[in-house]
């Protein structure tokens, strides 16, 4: 409670107080995991309401999922950010009811028929806002909390500028991802299912999912490897390249941005436990002394050994411009 | 075009039997809804048929390659429309930047002023701005808000949305559902291309080309070739040297990629949708409820909107004329097909796509038909039509007449004059006005068009 109180004075004093390290978390070990190597918060859930999760918690556990993080002193949200189809709403009620129960510390949504659905069950729970790619200015932003957001999780593919207007003008928490790759393209269609079929290839016991390490190379972009894969909810393109702001953390600390979100999709646990580390480092090190804070080229070599070698490390689209 | 089973088809209609809200009287037909990529478009797609055109302006709108309005030619689209009783919406579709918000209020003024009916919208800032500054603007949420399930509809409905623009992923099944629980006006797309993705969750041009997807610049990075690789990770061995990736090359990767090509010498795996086909399904289209049907294509050409609109426009009349006795004529699909530029198919509405609903080799097809002349008169008492010409067409070529309200003759061309009467060996310049008998009446805009190829 004192970290939210703390967590919530950053806005207002403009950055003082930490931010918030949040992972997503696939499985019990990985909760447990990931808070010892020092995530404030991490978010979990089922394919049925999430998209994109390292692992699905069912229902029937998700309790002790929150329960477990909340006994090591984190936060848990549940992710419910699908875009939803008719067949899952007659179970989205009961589904929210059930996190509620167990504590859940929020519920992250894209789709509005989750608020339909906390309408019906009178269920009162933080959201957290995350429409992938099109959550993409403070007007927007607010009209979401405006419907009851507490948070709102920014598009991956705003520049840094971009990340600090939006937090000057937004009423709410401001998550940003600081670590990971990113998705790029999501589809209904099962695409990797139909090329195998195009090809006139057997599917039994075929893997198209994360696990099986697939990725797309573009015809004029050799150096780029782009992982997908199929699950219920579509097929999925991922970026090519990782985030990593670590260096650059302290510009976001500066401006008092809420929550630094890392995407450990297709990454091993070791992989994100080292990334965890590292921005825990980063983040610790500032809390104590703004003033005097420097980034330690140090905290970056543990990342960098276990980098993918075809994977790079870039600042994503921080420090880019976009035409249209 | 390939069929789905006859039970798939039988079952998705019979599901659509229960009682749908619909803002549709009985005997009402539903809109046909035309894009306007330019002015002259717009004029076509009214005249042809459509009930409403989409157009984009000059800010705020995807497809920021298309000929957008400028005030002006919003308010020329506006007067045409009225003289045919058609209504005119604009597409201000994007997912706003901070740097987009500040001139939204004024846009919106501006197109409630010049007498458009309502905005296509997927930004809820621009929805709000519009509630606020221009309430006599119907709005329209896009389909780039990925509109799937009832209760997302039921919640746009309470924001004072007047109509719900669907995803594309969605099944008659789904829109039964939607139209048994909520009662507000849907439009579907019936025609035209199609993302492969959910629409407004794709930023691969974003990455490949530092273009915003969202805001305009998609560059179609779906339609491209992509090749599929097994090993993200260090348990494979980079690949050396050269490898063989599909059926038409190899390829030198970048440094420190590991893995093996999963489909070496075959096709290259694509992420390319067949456009979307309608017209063989009309009645169960009409028996959904749906209060909108729409054609996409604002990229496409004179050819394509007058094509299609005018199939579209004959199916849905020949219904509402005989329900009971409707038939889908077989030259109402061979229209379509002088004007598709890739293979067609009949997307999520029977349930999901499968592999042969997508481009897998050279996707686009050659259109075998070039748009030729523009009938601008006609001379009863002599039989002569003057036209205005938009590409090369002589003495003794066969051409094809086609218009509103079902012309289509085929005619070789005799006698070619220019408006002087002195005759003529080709039309050889565009817009050029030349003269020629031709087999039976037509009327000005009708259009007339020449087989390409090897029958030029």
């Amino acid at each position: 409670m004192n970290e939210q109180a703390e967590r919530g004075a950053a806005g207002e004093t403009g950055g003082r107080a930490k931010p918030e390290l949040l992972i997503g978390a696939g499985s019990m070990d990985e909760i447990a995991a990931y808070i010892d190597a020092g995530a404030d918060a991490v978010s979990f859930g089922e394919q049925r309401f999430g998209m994109r999760l390292p692992g699905d918690i069912p229902e029937d556990r998700i309790g002790d999922a929150i329960r477990l993080a909340h006994a090591k002193g984190a936060k848990a949200y549940v992710v419910c950010n699908g875009i939803l189809h008719n067949e899952v709403l007659p179970a989205l009620p009961g589904y929210l009811q059930t996190v509620a129960e167990a504590g859940a510390d929020a519920v992250v949504f894209g789709d509005p028929a989750v608020l339909i659905a906390m309408r019906q069950t009178g269920v009162k729970l933080p959201l957290h806002w995350n429409a992938e790619m099109t959550s993409t200015n403070y007007v927007t932003a607010n009209y979401w909390i405006s419907k009851g957001a507490t948070r709102v999780f920014l598009a991956r593919e705003l520049n840094l500028d971009e990340v600090i207007e939006i937090k000057r003008h937004v009423r709410a928490e401001v998550q940003v991802q600081v670590h990971g790759m990113t998705n790029i393209y999501h589809s209904k269609r099962t695409l990797l299912t139909n090329y195998w079929q195009h090809q006139g290839r057997a599917l039994d016991g075929e893997r198209l999912d994360a696990g099986r390490k697939l990725y797309l190379v573009e015809e004029e972009r050799r150096e780029e490897k782009y992982p997908v894969y199929e699950d219920a909810n579509g097929t999925h393109v991922m970026s090519a390249d990782d985030i990593c702001m670590l260096e650059s953390l302290h510009e976001l600390m500066e401006v008092g941005i809420d929550s630094f979100r890392i995407e450990g999709l297709l990454k091993k646990v070791e992989y994100n436990v080292a990334v965890l580390r590292s921005y825990r480092q980063a983040i610790d090190a500032y809390a104590a002394d703004p003033d005097g804070y420097s980034f330690d080229e140090s905290w970056l070599e543990p990342i960098r050994r276990l980098q993918d070698p075809g994977r790079e490390l870039s600042f994503g689209f921080f420090y880019k411009e976009q035409v249209y | 075009m390939a069929k789905t089973t006859v039970t798939r088809q039988q079952a998705a209609v019979r599901t659509v039997e229960r009682p749908l809200y619909t803002k549709l009287k009985p005997g009402q037909k539903p809109e046909l809804l035309a894009p306007g990529g330019s002015l002259e478009k717009l004029k076509f797609a009214v005249h042809y048929g459509a009930d409403a055109v989409y157009i984009g302006g000059q800010k705020y709108g995807l497809r920021s390659n298309a000929d957008n309005f400028t005030f002006d030619e919003m308010r020329e689209a506006v007067e045409f429309a009225n003289r045919y009783g058609a209504k005119v919406f604009v597409a201000a579709n994007i997912y706003a930047h901070n740097e987009d918000i500040a001139g939204i209020e004024d846009y919106l003024r501006n197109l409630q002023d010049i007498g458009i009916a309502a905005i296509i919208v997927a930004d809820p800032a621009i929805i709000e701005t519009c509630k606020r500054a221009a309430p006599k603007l119907e709005i329209h949420l896009s389909t780039q808000q990925s509109t799937v399930n009832w209760q997302a509809v039921q919640f746009w409905k309470e924001e004072g949305v007047h109509r719900v623009v669907l995803a594309r992923e969605t099944t008659f099944e789904e829109i039964a559902e939607i139209k048994r629980h909520v009662d507000i006006e849907i439009e579907t797309f019936i025609h035209g291309a199609m993302c492969s993705s959910y629409s407004g969750r794709c930023v691969l041009s974003n990455h490949f080309t530092d273009r915003d997807s969202n805001r305009g610049g998609c560059c179609q990075s779906c339609r491209w070739k992509y090749d599929l690789f097994e090993g993200g990770g260090d348990e494979f061995e980079p690949i050396p040297g050269e490898v063989e990736v599909n059926a038409h090359r190899t390829m030198r990767l970048g440094e420190g990629m590991g893995g093996v090509p999963l489909f070496p010498g075959e096709d290259p795996f694509m992420m390319s949708a067949k456009d979307l086909c309608m017209i063989e399904h009309i009645p169960e289209m009409i028996r959904s409820g749906v209060e909108s049907f729409k054609i996409e294509g604002r990229m496409k050409s004179i050819h394509y909107v007058a094509t299609v609109v005018n199939a579209y426009r004959q199916a849905i009349d020949a219904y509402f004329a005989d329900p009971d006795g409707y038939e889908l004529k077989e030259e109402w699909l061979q229209e379509i097909y002088k004007a598709a530029n890739r293979p067609l198919n009949t997307g999520f509405f029977f349930g999901p796509p499968g592999h042969k609903d997508h481009i897998f080799g050279p996707g686009d097809k050659r259109i075998d038909y070039d748009f030729a002349g523009l009938v601008v008169d006609y001379d009863e008492a002599s039989g002569v039509t003057t036209v205005e010409q938009r590409n090369h067409f002589k003495p003794g070529q066969e051409v094809e007449f086609f218009g509103p309200g079902g012309t289509l003759f085929k005619q070789k061309i005799g006698e070619l004059t220019d408006e002087e009467g002195h005759p003529l060996d080709a039309a050889r310049h565009p817009l050029q006005r030349v003269r020629f008998k031709v087999d039976r009446p037509v009327k000005p805009m009708d259009m007339m068009r020449k087989r390409t190829g090897k029958k030029a």
